[in-house]
């Protein structure tokens, strides 16, 4: 059984789809963060069967939330301080996500226009779809669960 | 200050307002013949579309006011590789309102972000194209009295026909339409339609391969082109095309008083023959085109003519 330590201030992502751990490490930007980062993968778990686990020591604010919502929305944030859980993170889909994923309609004035953001607005929050606030070109997810 | 992007931009009371004032413009024109003097209509073009703009200069210049613009991306700073955004604030500082068309999808939205004034979107690709939709509104609602209560035909390329999608849209926010959506398979309404707006807002509808199985229930037939190269095979084009052609024949089965719509320019699919026809509406509806184009720019100027 490999241990791995606690962490005195930081937060635990836990059910982390197995094998979304790396992905999810870079598009929070975890590489950029002078911290500790332990990238656990392959987990055993009873509602999932097999999960990912991401402990991050570093001061909560430094997490997008909405990222993390719009990746993922059932992964569960754990916030620790002095070695325990003090706040349980509830994740919900972003109203909108600004320069995380890019459109892919080729007539869409995004792939032209310089230095325009990529804006992803929520369209159907039941169906978890989200469209390109300039061509409405929905985006289909290949994370979502 | 507003911009209009789609057609649902606007209420239905706000969409009320500007039919109105549409049919007051058609009643009065002499009325509003200098409401906008002084004021500067752009056109900014960045495709052609000849009809789309030469509709908006003509309701700019029937109101009193100035057009200005460029008709083609060659003749425009788009050719040097200007940016939409820097071209707006540019246009922002030479006229008082701006209708763009333009190939990119969302272009005109991205032009309203940075503009002073209003910008209204003349078609941008295969995406929006509200004025078109605000023509067939007017058109229906002068022509039949309301915009409820109507059994309407949509007819030829229902898969990737814009004004087809829009007029679908607007039409379900009034009670009591009934949609029969006639097209070959290949060329249905996409399924997000049928599922996520008719079907999710109950709203009742068939679907028929001919076009003579539905003309006797219809209130309106909306006619769109149906193009050879949209077909899988030449055998399916072959055996299909004549059901999507309205001639003099199929018109003997429709009501007396059913009307014959096209947002033009029309190819072969409405036989000359059908011109004469005091039910085929078409070139009425270009008419009227100029008319809801007067009732917006005076809206979006926010100019009142008493």
């Amino acid at each position: 059984m490999l241990t791995i330590s606690g962490i005195q201030e930081g937060f635990v992502l836990d059910h982390i789809q197995a094998g979304m751990s790396l992905q999810i490490y870079h598009d929070l930007k975890l590489d950029e963060l002078d911290c500790t980062v332990a990238i656990i993968k392959n987990v055993k778990s009873n509602k999932m069967g097999r999960k990912d686990i991401l402990k991050v020591e570093c001061p909560i604010e430094a997490l997008d939330l909405d990222i993390l919502g719009f990746i993922d929305h059932n992964i569960t944030v754990n916030v620790i301080k002095d070695n325990s859980i003090v706040e349980k993170k509830i994740l919900h889909l972003p109203k909108q996500v600004k320069n995380v994923i890019k459109c892919k309609n080729p007539r869409c004035i995004s792939s032209v226009e310089q230095e325009l953001d990529q804006i992803f607005i929520l369209s159907d929050s039941e169906k978890e779809v989200y469209r390109c606030k300039y061509c409405e070109e929905k985006y289909a997810n290949p994370r979502r669960r | 200050m507003r911009h209009l992007m789609s057609p649902l931009d606007f209420s239905v009371e706000e969409l009320d307002a500007l039919l109105d004032l549409a049919n007051d413009i058609e009643k009065y024109p002499e009325k509003y013949a200098h409401a906008c003097a002084g004021k500067k209509l752009a056109t900014c073009f960045y495709e052609p579309s000849t009809r789309t703009r030469l509709s908006f200069e003509a309701a700019m210049l029937n109101l009193g006011g100035s057009v200005l613009g460029f008709s083609s991306a060659d003749s425009s700073s788009a050719a040097k590789g200007e940016s939409v955004s820097d071209t707006i604030r540019v246009i922002s500082c030479y006229a008082d309102i701006c209708a763009m068309r333009h190939p990119k999808e969302g272009a005109p939205l991205v032009a309203s972000q940075k503009s002073t004034i209003p910008v209204i979107n003349a078609g941008d690709g295969g995406h929006q194209h509200p004025t078109q939709t605000l023509t067939d509104l007017l058109t229906i609602r002068s022509l039949k009295g309301e915009l409820g209560n109507i059994t309407i035909g949509l007819c030829g390329d229902l898969k990737f026909g814009r004004t087809v999608h829009s007029l679908i849209h607007a039409l379900i926010r009034y009670p009591n339409v009934r949609f029969v959506l006639i097209s070959p398979e290949e060329l249905r309404v996409p399924s997000y339609i049928r599922e996520d707006v008719l079907e999710a807002k109950h709203i009742p509808y068939t679907e028929v391969e001919r076009l003579e199985d539905a003309m006797p229930e219809l209130d309106i037939l909306y006619m769109t082109r149906v193009q050879k190269e949209r077909f899988f095979n030449e055998e399916d084009y072959i055996r299909l095309k004549d059901y999507y052609v309205l001639t003099k024949a199929k018109m003997e089965l429709a009501k007396k008083d059913m009307l014959v719509l096209h947002p033009l320019p029309r190819v072969n699919e409405i036989s000359v023959e059908v011109d004469d026809d005091p039910r085929a509406a078409y070139f009425r509806q270009a008419q009227y085109g100029v008319y809801v184009r007067m009732a917006l720019i005076l809206t979006l100027l926010e100019i009142k003519v008493e």
